[in-house]
């Protein structure tokens, strides 16, 4: 039976139309809906051989049943088939739900914006492995031996061989009866990467800001989550004053008042210091905001990305969100102080469209 | 006893098998030897994906069909119960997991397919040994991808899909010319053209592009001058389109043996079609038969209730095959048991006595028979269903009213309902094509027309299919047909499309014919 074959051509020519389609559905955030523990869902329009067949003025058919004329008939899309109807299927669009593993999605994400795999700083990428008594053998020290294991087999042999008697219960294990405790070595994922999103949370930013922050941070998870064993995630929102939370918080909050990025900045080197030792960990900080800072503020939170942030991160993105009050100047402002700094990646996202370039600025250095 | 060699029943299955045997013969039911195969219903979705066989050639779409039908059963949305081949011995597929009496139903049910496919005239001219066939197919593609790259002749199956329906037929029973060498149909060997050709070897036909290489039978068939260069090609217009781009394309050997394959298998598919209504009719017919008069135990009773009339449910906006086939076939035993056909009950116009007919003729039996040999699905409603059919069951036309977006029923009258249902028969329900002319514009471009009957091509697909048909061809093609209302060419030239509006057509308006 070689349908294995046939089922995996078709997949490759099914993840084909999806990489064929990667830029559709990177800029719009269909998928996150449909990501499950390790597999997205996405529909990809069925495929279909073209044939010269009947068109839409031709799909009436006979049916069977009570009604009288005009009245309407269940819902188009099991329309008319086979014996039925002369017409095609009326139901147009049929969209085959396709599985994807995240890791192949962010494959194909990392082949599509042609991202440099990421060079992993520090020892902390090394996996460690760790002992586990998991198993058991035949020999081993007596020290390790499994009593109960030892004496079912004993009690086993002894009612077979029918040494055993109820009177007299007396269970005697000998040598092939011996049940040892072993180890396997299990490669413990060492968790070494740390990500942490800032967002402005501040009146001026709308949820369809927030919906693209959401859309690329979907995308960047998905790639840090390929080039690293395990990801931590941590949230930071922030208006004039920043708190950490999770990330359901994190995408749904609003809030007013001003803004001052400077608290962010400061809540992120507090996570930094009390988590995320600098040497072991490869940090990511993604900031989402519309540009809008307090003017006085921008000293002081230069001040702390310039001597804090940018030196503990591998990557410190920036992304400004343009906003339906404007777009701030705050990109300006970092472009100038910090100039090319090549930790430093800054990004203005106009709309959906550009999350595609967005995604590939900052992931592109391949750090 | 039948038990053919593969057969892996069960001794329970196997005396089932012996007993619904017995019962079929007794009523007259003549069939090849059948052997059932217990499968798991992964199998079952396995060999239901490639139509049925076990081994064929290699396409991504079974994989498709096999993704679907797998999801769909493990979900609990659908079930294949039985699956029967056309083949000499007849093979049929039983689904493990199925309790006895579906078993038993299943198998009743598949002797009455396996009689019609043995004698129903429209099958007589299919391959029997097409089990053999499709896997030799598949072995013969196998080699062409390891010779060419999976790839590219892939990529022209797909092309050559695009077309499988474009076969004429009728053409099995009919000898539209005189035969050519590489025309597969037909036993009879052609007689004087053979001269000039390199001497072919007997064979079997399975293993006939294996004795006699298209390569080597090709290669001395135009060693003399083309006499026939001023003449029209085709002659008249056919049907058979893919025979003539087999014919006449440049194609290489391999190319040309994948789509003969195709033509091939095309051909052995397209009496199903056009006997669904029938097929399903009968093989219901008699399961049901078989197990009310003999089969079924009072235990069982219910269940086959049950899944029979599962079977058997209609619904508003499809017409279930099995339903009105054996509505029907039990409509004719009635009829001409009661001997109500005829001049003198066609003339009579009172609905009870029409009703009440009975001349003792006891013909029915015989007279289902013989429709059983004769007829297809559009002959078969043409000639049997009748206004009071119609009525009894309650069947309908319906059509899609764009002002509610909906399905509506538009009508219950008898000849409007009788001419929705044969013409979605016509042709299996597929538009008609025909090969015009071969050398448009003398600059050996294909030229097609659709003899169109009042509905339209969907424009989409006839641009895509032109596509791949261009690739067969390598040379512009065109097809003729109607587009809103007004008579339209759409041409592909290998880079670009395009339609050209003509003079506006008098749609034919169905309801006028009748």
């Amino acid at each position: 039976m070689d349908i294995e074959r046939d089922q995996r051509r078709f997949k490759q020519i099914v993840r084909g139309r999806i990489r064929d389609n990667l830029r559709k559905y990177i800029t719009h955030g269909e998928m996150i809906g449909r990501k499950g523990r390790d597999l997205v869902s996405i529909p990809v329009p069925q495929l279909d051989v073209p044939r010269f067949k009947f068109g839409k003025n031709g799909s009436g058919g006979v049916g069977q049943g009570d009604g009288e004329v005009g009245d309407a008939l269940g819902k188009p899309g099991q329309g008319p088939d086979g014996a039925g109807g002369a017409g095609s299927d009326p139901g147009g669009g049929h969209y085959l739900e396709v599985e994807v593993s995240l890791d192949e999605l962010a494959q194909m994400l990392g082949d599509e914006l042609e991202l440099p795999r990421i060079k992993p700083k520090g020892a902390a990428s090394i996996e460690a492995e760790k002992t586990k008594y998991n198993s058991i053998r035949q020999t081993g020290p007596e020290s390790l031996r499994h009593l109960r294991r030892t004496y079912l087999r004993a009690l086993k042999r002894q009612i077979s061989t029918g040494s055993y008697e109820i009177e007299d219960p007396r269970v005697i294990p000998v040598r092939p009866d011996k049940q040892y405790r072993s180890w396997n070595d299990v490669p413990q994922p060492q968790v070494n990467a740390a990500v942490i999103y800032m967002m402005d949370v501040s009146g001026s930013m709308t949820d369809e800001q927030k919906e693209i922050v959401r859309t690329e941070a979907f995308w960047i998870d998905a790639w840090l989550g390929k080039q690293y064993k395990g990801v931590e995630k941590r949230y930071i929102i922030h208006d004039a004053v920043a708190k950490e939370v999770d990330e359901q918080t994190f995408y749904h909050t609003r809030e007013s008042g001003g803004t001052r990025i400077s608290s962010a900045y400061k809540t992120a080197a507090e996570i930094i210091d009390a988590s995320f030792p600098v040497a072991d960990w490869n940090i990511y900080c993604f900031q989402f905001s519309d540009g809008d800072n307090w003017g006085d503020d921008n000293r002081k939170a230069f001040e702390l990305l310039g001597e804090k942030l940018i030196p503990a991160s591998n990557l410190f993105c920036y992304g400004q969100v343009e906003s339906p009050y404007g777009s701030g100047d705050f990109i300006d402002a970092l472009e100038k102080h910090f100039g090319e700094n090549e930790k430093l990646v800054l990004s203005e996202i106009a709309d959906k469209d550009a999350i595609y370039e967005s995604i590939r600025k900052f992931l592109g250095k391949g750090k | 006893m039948s038990m053919g060699p593969a057969s892996n029943l069960t001794p329970e299955l196997a005396a089932m098998q012996v007993e619904i045997e017995a019962h079929a013969l007794r009523y007259g039911l003549d069939f090849y030897p059948t052997i059932f195969e217990l499968i798991d219903a992964d199998e079952l979705n396995a060999i239901a994906a490639r139509g049925g066989f076990p081994t064929r050639y290699p396409h991504w779409r079974f994989g498709m069909e096999y993704e679907q039908l797998a999801k769909g059963y493990h979900y609990g949305l659908q079930k294949i119960y039985e699956m029967v081949i056309n083949n000499n011995p007849c093979y049929a597929y039983l689904m493990r997991s199925n309790a006895a009496i579906d078993q038993k139903l299943v198998m009743a049910h598949v002797y009455g397919h396996c009689d019609f496919f043995k004698n129903n005239d429209w099958f007589a001219q299919t391959n029997r040994k097409m089990m053999d066939d499709m896997a030799n197919h598949g072995t013969r593609i196998r080699r062409y991808m390891d010779l060419v790259g999976v790839e590219e002749v892939e990529d022209f199956i797909d092309a050559c899909l695009s077309v499988e329906d474009l076969i004429d037929i009728y053409s099995p029973f009919i000898q539209r010319r005189e035969k050519r060498a590489d025309d597969r149909f037909g036993s009879e060997e052609p007689k004087e053209a053979e001269r000039n050709r390199p001497p072919r070897y007997q064979s079997k036909d399975y293993m006939d592009s294996f004795v006699n290489p298209r390569e080597v039978m090709l290669s001395k068939q135009f060693d003399g001058p083309d006499k026939s260069a001023a003449r029209r090609i085709p002659e008249r217009p056919e049907r058979d389109v893919l025979l003539f781009v087999l014919e006449h394309a440049p194609l290489e050997p391999w190319q040309a043996d994948v789509l003969s394959i195709i033509r091939d298998e095309s051909y052995y598919f397209a009496p199903q079609a056009q006997t669904k209504i029938m097929n399903e009719g009968w093989a219901s017919f008699w399961h049901s038969t078989i197990m009310i008069n003999d089969a079924v135990t009072a235990v069982d009773v219910i269940n086959y209730a049950d899944h029979h009339s599962g079977t058997m449910a209609s619904s508003p906006t499809q017409l279930n095959p099995y339903k009105v086939g054996i509505e029907l076939f039990r409509d004719i035993e009635d009829r001409w048991n009661r001997g109500a056909f005829g001049r003198e009950y066609d003339e009579c116009d009172d609905v009870q006595q029409r009703r009440r007919w009975d001349t003792g003729a006891g013909l029915g039996r015989k007279k289902i028979f013989e429709v059983r040999r004769i007829h297809n699905d559009l002959t078969f409603i043409d000639e049997f269903l009748t206004l009071d059919f119609v009525r009894d069951h309650k069947l309908f036309r319906f059509g899609y009213n764009p002002g509610s977006e909906a399905y509506e029923i538009e009508s219950r009258e008898f000849p409007k309902v009788k001419q929705q249902l044969l013409q979605s028969l016509t042709n299996r329900g597929r538009p008609i094509i025909t090969v015009v002319d071969g050398n448009y514009r003398n600059r050996g471009e294909l030229y097609l027309r659709h003899d169109f009957s009042g509905v339209e091509l969907l424009t989409d697909y006839a641009v895509d299919a032109l596509r791949n048909l261009e690739r067969l061809w390598t040379r512009p093609v065109h097809i003729e047909t109607v587009l809103e209302n007004a008579r339209a060419v759409i041409s592909f030239d290998g880079k670009h499309h395009e339609i050209e509006k003509g003079d506006p057509v008098d749609v034919p308006d169905l309801d006028a014919i009748t």
